[in-house]
């Protein structure tokens, strides 16, 4: 199992991303740059946390243009298992592999900082029995408030869609650990409906090593890297 | 081909109707700081300015509001309208 770290320019959690697959979980891993046109032998691609092409018109507008992109397509309609941490997920959700859309941030600040996060039944994978009821993982981000019209809506929550959820505002006392965002049902973290593709607003590769916040990232990761071990087993 | 013509189309891209706009909300809350009356609501978009060779047609037209669905906005939460400003040379 090997994992493919794309990299754009302005992409910046890309190295963190590579380390935490390598070092920590013991998946080699390697960085991607964003004009290749093949994603080679990758069992589990990443879009990392960033700033690609700064931001710039909207987050991850431009980015999903890149020709990578076109592989990246191809590989999830195969059924390949991607991951997307911060920017990757506003990535995801502009080249339409995800549904709804992230804007700025409610408070319109910058949130950075250890939030909680509930987790819920989203399928074999990505469930309660794996992670436990609750994640602390950290979020630093803009424009992470999660949107989706109604319909879709309904849809996510029907088919189990929702991977992870903040904590809500006013629920636990340090309002610091709560919904950063004003993000729609607090979602933080959701997949597709397939199951291939989730998108994430924390960053789990921020959690996977003694001097980090916590921990909980490692869980995150071998849930995604099971996802990744059974859609190669059907693909191959 | 040799274009003669260029063509300014300006892009509007705004929110929509039912999307959240905290920036909006920010400016109006500033401008009613600052002693503007009657504001009833503020919403914040963007302004594209485009230069194109080429001559205002169905095709022209199809391209435009083509890149305007890609690219420039996003479905999703976004509206958008352009016009057009024939600049003959």
């Amino acid at each position: 199992m090997k994992a493919a770290v794309v990299q754009f320019p302005g992409s910046n959690c890309d190295r963190d991303s590579v380390r935490a697959f390598a070092d920590v979980l013991g998946c080699p891993a390697r960085l991607v740059w964003h004009k290749e046109t093949s994603l080679g032998d990758a069992g589990l691609v990443v879009l990392p946390g960033g700033f690609s092409f700064g931001d710039y018109l909207r987050c991850g507008a431009i980015a999903r243009f890149s020709p990578i992109l076109r592989a990246v397509s191809d590989y999830v309609a195969s059924g390949g298992v991607v991951l997307g941490i911060c920017n990757g997920f506003q990535i995801l959700c502009e080249a339409g592999l995800l549904p709804g859309a992230l804007l700025r941030n409610e408070c319109l600040e910058f949130r950075c900082g250890v939030v909680e996060l509930r987790v819920e039944d989203a399928g074999p994978c990505f469930n309660r029995r794996n992670l436990g009821e609750r994640l602390r993982l950290p979020v630093a981000h803009g424009e992470g408030n999660y949107v989706i019209d109604d319909a879709d809506r309904a849809a996510l929550r029907e088919n189990g869609q929702i991977l992870f959820r903040y904590a809500s505002r006013g629920t636990t006392g340090n309002p610091d650990l709560e919904n950063p965002n004003g993000s729609i049902d607090d979602i933080a973290a959701i997949r597709n409906r397939e199951g291939n593709v989730f998108g994430m607003m924390p960053h789990p590769e921020r959690a996977v090593e003694p001097f980090h916040p916590s921990l909980d990232g490692i869980a995150v990761f071998e849930a995604v890297l099971r996802a990744a071990k059974e859609a190669a087993g059907v693909r191959a | 081909m040799f274009f003669s013509r260029s063509v300014k189309v300006t892009v509007f891209v705004t929110p929509k109707k039912n999307v959240l706009d905290p920036q909006g909300a920010a400016v109006a809350h500033a401008m009613t700081s600052l002693g503007f009356e009657n504001l009833k609501s503020a919403r914040m978009g963007k302004v594209i300015e485009l230069e194109i060779d080429g001559e205002p047609g169905e095709e022209f037209e199809a391209s435009v509001d083509r890149i305007c669905r890609d690219l420039l906005s996003n479905p999703v939460i976004e509206d958008y309208r352009w016009t057009l400003d024939e600049a003959g040379r």
